[in-house]
């Protein structure tokens, strides 16, 4: 059944969504994990479960293989459950993911090479502002006050149009 | 009066009218024009007049964005004066242009393109107006039009600022204006015919024919091109060479208002997504989400930055900087969604064109402005003085923390790209880095934001404001310990959540206490100038939805099976049992609807009925979950296949606090609102009616 969407389909609706400004593009409805695909251990069933929200569903649009209801996904998922039976750690299932679709399947990308600068640009960023915050809050605190701060003629003009008003 | 130059001319230009037939599509008729021109003339002369309004609202802002600028220049008062008449001509040509074409969709009029591709006949009225705005280009005049509709406010409640600055405001609004006309007319055209009309139309996307996302996008367009009003006047400002404190006040309430339509806009599509996606989501930090958070977080950093020039005369030229880059970052979120460059591979790949056309305008506002920034921000030199300790420094705080996890949804939402030129690799940004990257600031700024908005200005005494909350800050931690014992499970999600949301809003009510003085005399709470009230409800806000977020995401339950009919079972406190799945029409669907009875305690509390839909004209299958709504939790009920032996997938979901995430943003909302009405911003309006009259005699 959930054979009804097929790539092309979803390609399509894709296309009609993003004909709009409007937040989610990746709107399908979902069907997800089927009851079918449930594991018999509980324990193993979570961990397959974690795992596929951190994998990304490679046809659809940011959508992980735990929300996605697209064939891929759903073997995607399948894959997992079966890596995991058979007694992968979750590294060497992401790992075999990663082997056949590269990094792109991963929605949590690794902190190795280039990728270092994505992972520690904000924070070097919050550093910087907080030490240009602080030099400015200490030179305001070490200015001293105009000591003429004298009005133009305009603003002399609307400040008494305001103080007749009130 | 140029402006009614402009107006008589348009009769006889008949270069202009011939250009409205030659863009109508007649591919297959050998004697077009003639063709083209009849038809509309019969059937729909509302149209081609929409089209010719349009372009003639194009050649007005050119005007409008020249005229008065060099009158500025120059201090003609005559050339300065062409600003305000041409921007209302402008708004009632923009507004004629749109309510031609929404005409065209009311009356499904499938002579036009883009009618038939995006509405039916057979679909509700609700939904063929909100298709006007469910397309690309429909979409594009809703954005001109809110354009030029904010130009016109500017004009009209403009009569208080300076001549010059007044002048050079519109001229800047306008130029922004026609580099949108231009895109509109040159590669988005709405007014497209079809040679031959076909008989019906192929509907629209039937996810988007829903209540919550009719009223989605106009909310967003209302706050992202609001925010072109503050850049026009950041901009302006510069080439001015001034920015004082009457300048802050100027801006803020524009600000406030983008942010407040902003704030409601994301929250209608963040619900829309929750119920309608039939899995209870309500954020995915998908690219073109972002693209409306970003300028969401610039206009709150920008909204609060404003308050310092305001009554400080400080951080001028970063909030100049603000300016630019919040409305930036709104160019920025078009070109993401029009270019097709992030969401997909596939899907706008085939019109590069627009992409680039946005790419162009939005390296000429933003970078223009910025240069002009860099020219001329040295002058703004700051007034007030105040000590480490203050409300200003805590502003500043807020400030830096906006900014930045601003820059890391930035860089998330942009890396995909950039790895991929520079560094040839695909690979993909989702939610778990955001969810990682984000978090960390905002826990930051909640646990700021009480002390900071409790510090006094110029000086404060931080000891003093932190004994002041004291027992907000006891509360918290009690909660803390409350929720850390009773969960299950070891998240720190869920207690720190409920922390910083009893920190922030016990913060804010203590902040409104403690304006009552010694005294305690509690009569004097509703004197409180507006302002005041919108601060505390906006904070209070905020700590709500940190809650609801919190709350969802750190105790949701799931349960999903294949359900017998009349075979009841249990998810967490509830039992749930599916009696009846019945085949339903609707207007422009097919529904298959499930009958799921819910009991609590052996008390039946819920009805509920989950749908699978099938729009034939689209065909496309959605679902429609079925939600009980209540103020601590929500049960979610979504019903799937039916299976080869028997019974029904069936998905339910315990969402606990979900609600509060929208009553928080609604608050925020609401506060935001109340900070406009503030006495101090009536006051300038009612100086501006005195200054009307003089200054509106010697307009040529």
């Amino acid at each position: 059944m959930i054979g009804v969407w097929t790539v092309a389909a979803r390609i399509r609706a894709c296309a009609l969504i993003l004909c709009l400004a409007v937040a989610f593009p990746m709107a399908t409805p979902v069907m997800a994990v089927q009851p079918d695909e449930v594991l018999d251990d509980p324990a193993l069933e979570e961990r397959a479960r974690d795992l596929s929200k951190g994998l990304r569903c490679v046809v659809c649009q940011n959508e992980s293989i735990d929300e996605s209801n697209a064939d891929l996904a759903r073997e995607l998922r399948l894959v997992v459950r079966d890596r995991l039976v058979e007694g992968d750690s979750d590294e060497q299932v992401v790992q075999y993911l990663v082997d056949r679709y590269g990094e792109f399947v991963l929605l949590k990308p690794r902190t190795d090479g280039w990728n270092i600068i994505l992972w520690l640009a904000a924070p070097a960023l919050f550093l910087i502002a907080l030490g240009v915050g602080i030099f400015y809050v200490r030179s305001r605190a070490a200015a001293t006050e105009p000591t003429e701060m004298r009005l133009s003629e305009d603003e002399e003009k609307r400040l008494n149009e305001l103080l007749r008003e009130s | 009066m140029e402006t009614q130059r402009w107006k008589t001319g348009s009769g006889t230009e008949d270069p202009a009218d011939l250009d409205a037939c030659d863009n109508v599509n007649r591919s297959d008729t050998r004697n077009g024009l003639a063709h083209g021109c009849a038809i509309p003339i019969v059937f729909g002369m509302v149209t081609e007049l929409g089209h010719f309004a349009l372009i003639l609202a194009f050649l007005v802002a050119i005007v409008q964005s020249v005229v008065p600028m060099v009158g500025a220049h120059k201090r003609w008062p005559g050339w300065m004066a062409v600003a305000e008449p041409a921007a209302t001509v402008q708004f009632l040509l923009t507004g004629f242009s749109f309510v031609a074409l929404t005409y065209a969709f009311v009356t499904s009029d499938f002579s036009l393109k883009l009618v038939w591709q995006n509405s039916h006949s057979a679909k509700p009225m609700i939904y063929k107006i909100s298709g006007v705005w469910g397309n690309h280009e429909g979409s594009m005049l809703l954005w001109v039009l809110i354009l030029t509709l904010f130009g016109a406010m500017a004009a009209w409640f403009g009569n208080g600022l300076p001549p010059t600055l007044r002048a050079r405001v519109l001229a800047v609004q306008s130029s922004v204006a026609v580099a949108f006309f231009a895109f509109i007319l040159f590669t988005s055209n709405p007014f497209l015919r079809l040679a031959v009309p076909p008989f019906d139309g192929q509907d629209l996307n039937p996810l988007l024919q829903d209540p919550g996302l009719a009223f989605h996008p106009p909310f967003l367009y209302l706050g992202y091109v609001g925010l072109s009003i503050c850049f026009s006047f950041a901009v302006a400002a510069l080439i001015e060479g001034r920015v004082d404190a009457a300048w802050g006040r100027w801006v803020r309430p524009w600000t406030l208002a983008a942010w407040v339509f902003l704030t409601i806009g994301i929250a209608l599509g963040s619900w829309w997504a929750y119920y309608e996606l039939g899995w209870g989501g309500f954020w995915f930090w998908d690219p073109v989400e972002n693209a409306s958070f970003m300028p969401w977080l610039l206009a709150a950093a920008l909204l609060h930055s404003a308050i310092v020039v305001e009554k400080r005369e400080a951080l001028k030229s970063w909030t100049i900087l603000l300016a630019i880059l919040a409305f930036g970052f709104s160019l920025i979120g078009t070109f993401i969604v029009r270019s097709g460059l992030l969401t997909s591979v596939h899907a706008f790949a085939n019109d590069p064109e627009r992409g680039v056309f946005i790419l162009m305008i939005m390296i000429f506002f933003t970078g223009g402005a910025l240069t002009l920034f860099a020219a001329r921000a040295s002058r703004m030199e700051a007034k007030g003085v105040f000590g480490v300790a203050s409300r200003e420094s805590a502003l500043v705080a807020n400030n830096i923390l906006l900014a930045v996890s601003c820059f890391v949804v930035f860089i998330g939402t942009m890396w995909p790209v950039v790895a991929e030129m520079f560094f040839d690799t695909k690979l993909s940004v989702g939610a778990p880095f955001f969810n990682m990257a984000f978090t960390p600031f905002m826990v930051v700024l909640g646990l700021l934001l009480p002390l900071g908005s409790m510090l006094s200005w110029k000086r404060a005494k931080v000891g003093r404001a932190f004994k002041q909350l004291l027992p907000g800050f006891i509360l918290s931690v009690l909660v803390l310990g409350l929720f850390w014992t009773v969960q299950t499970g070891n998240s720190l999600l869920g207690p720190v959540g409920m922390f910083l949301g009893t920190w922030i809003v016990s913060g804010a009510v203590l902040d409104l206490v403690n304006r009552l003085g010694q005294t305690r005399d509690w009569s004097r709470l509703f004197r409180l100038p507006r302002s005041d009230w919108g601060k505390a409800t906006a904070h209070i806000g905020f700590g709500i939805t940190m809650v609801g977020i919190a709350g969802l995401m750190a105790w949701e339950q799931e349960d999903i099976r294949v359900a017998q009919i009349g075979e009841p079972f249990q998810v967490g406190d509830f039992e749930l049992e599916l009696t009846a799945v019945n085949e339903v029409r609707g207007p422009n669907y097919f529904s298959t609807m499930g009958d799921v009875i819910v009991r609590q305690d052996g008390e039946q509390i819920a009805v509920l009925n989950p749908e699978k839909r099938n729009y034939p004209v689209a065909q496309m299958p959605t679902t429609e979950a079925a939600i009980d709504y209540r103020v601590l939790r929500d049960l979610y009920v979504v019903i799937g296949d039916e299976q080869d032996n028997g019974g029904w997938v069936m998905r339910t979901y315990i969402k606990p606090l979900a609600n509060w995430i929208w009553a928080g943003s609604i608050l925020m909302a609401l506060g935001g609102t109340l900070s406009l009405s503030d006495r101090r911003y009536r006051v300038a309006a009612g100086t501006r009616r005195q200054a009307a009259e003089p200054s509106g005699v010697p307009a040529e």
